[in-house]
């Protein structure tokens, strides 16, 4: 079922893509860039790139670190690859592709460890891993390889500004419950202890299982919105 | 054929290159930062020193590992107008409930700990990261191998605070610092 709804969707866009003469069109740009604050928002309805998802969202401010991150990467993909697309032949796309990303990832953490040390530390290992992150993989042979460089760095923006979201949402639903913290400021230990109870953290939100459980109930809620929002149309 | 071959090559030189440049950019930054860090734990770990210590260390062998290998410690030492205030050095507790926790520990010259940091750890987060805090490290102040069994964690009949629901980490911290201090005595031998 969903397979199909994307291979529609894939069919739809490649016809557009042909019939598209001016080279800038708002209307077509914003809704490149709206498509992935919901419609399909990269965590919540493709369900892309869960794996760093799960593992860096311990605090807000680490959701942040790597949204931004990913966001940078996934812009500067699909502009490089958008660029490049008529010289990419079509056999080896994959291995182009990866070339691109990964020399991106690899420029991202460089920068990271020489200016923003302190996230860098936080993050660790996860950011070398935005090469396998599926929805930066997914935007370039999607999008990226087949429209021209404007509305590619906009579908770029759109997606990675849906994927941070979500990741401050996850990354701020585990740090309260499981720490009392948000973004480090004691929000429900302070809450707490105005009536003089100390807050017993959640510790299992912090620890990984918290991570699927929290993201499993987000994509509920998130899923019942969107049944509510097609009921009303 | 050929153009395939032809495109994924240039694309990786191209790669390389730019790679290489930005490398080339950040290397003195990073290299900065690592320094920092460095110095930033020996000020929490050692009294007030104002020599400049991370040139004058010494790199001294303590033993070697299953493989052969030697295990090599950097001694920093702090002093203050050329009086020794004490010795600052890195331990590894091996035994950590998530992979090695690597220690700096600063000892004064009468063999007593002056301070510990925790340079890196893997810890869960909310329970074994606790070594983290400043109430929990400043313990470790003025204990010394005199101390016998009293530095230990409290499980072990020691005077060291545990965790509830984590006792790994702050054992593998206080077993390591105790090893530490073993080091320091064989190295610093009768002199001090």
């Amino acid at each position: 079922m969903a397979d199909r709804e994307i291979s529609t969707s894939e069919m739809t866009e490649a016809v557009e893509a042909v019939e598209a003469t001016s080279w800038l069109d708002i209307k077509e740009l914003s809704g490149d860039l709206v498509r992935g604050l919901w419609e399909e928002i990269p965590l919540f309805r493709l369900v892309l790139g869960t794996c760093p998802t799960l593992a860096v969202t311990t605090s807000a401010t680490n959701g942040v670190g790597m949204g931004i991150a990913t966001m940078f990467v996934l812009v500067a993909s699909n502009i490089m690859i958008s660029i490049l697309r008529k010289v990419i032949p079509d056999m080896v796309r994959i291995p182009a592709f990866i070339i691109v990303i990964a020399s991106f990832v690899t420029i991202t953490d460089l920068m990271m460890a020489a200016f923003t040390p302190e996230l860098h530390h936080s993050l660790g290992i996860f950011i070398p891993l935005i090469v396998v992150n599926c929805i930066v993989l997914a935007r370039a042979e999607a999008f990226a390889s087949k429209y021209n460089i404007i509305r590619s760095a906009a579908d770029g923006l759109g997606m990675g500004i849906g994927f941070t979201l979500v990741l401050i949402l996850l990354g701020s639903t585990r740090e309260i419950l499981g720490n009392g913290t948000w973004f480090d400021l004691p929000v429900l230990t302070g809450l707490m202890g105005l009536f003089n109870y100390e807050y017993q953290p959640m510790i299992v939100m912090i620890l990984p299982p918290g991570a699927f459980i929290g993201l499993g109930l987000w994509v509920a809620l998130a899923n019942k919105i969107e049944e509510k929002r097609k009921g009303k149309k | 054929m050929v153009r395939l071959i032809l495109v994924l090559t240039i694309f990786c030189l191209v790669a390389a290159a730019a790679l290489a440049k930005v490398y080339d950019i950040t290397k003195g930054p990073i290299a900065e930062q690592e320094r920092l860090k460095t110095i930033s734990g020996l000020k929490a770990v050692l009294p007030a020193f104002n020599n400049d210590l991370d040139k004058e260390a010494t790199e001294v062998i303590v033993g070697q590992d299953k493989k052969g290998r030697d295990i090599k410690i950097k001694f920093y030492k702090g002093k203050l107008d050329e009086n020794p205030v004490g010795t600052a050095f890195q331990v590894i507790a091996p035994d950590g409930y998530a992979g090695n926790i690597s220690i700096l520990m600063g000892v004064g010259p009468d063999r007593k700990v002056s301070g510990i940091e925790i340079i890196s750890h893997k810890e869960t987060p909310g329970l074994g990261n606790k070594i983290q805090k400043d109430e929990w490290k400043g313990q470790f102040k003025g204990r010394s191998l005199d101390d016998g069994p009293k530095l230990a964690v409290k499980k072990d009949g020691g005077e060291i605070d545990q965790f509830s629901g984590a006792t790994i980490s702050p054992r593998a911290v206080v077993n390591a610092v105790k090893k530490g201090l073993e080091i320091y005595k064989k190295e610093s031998g009768n002199g001090g």
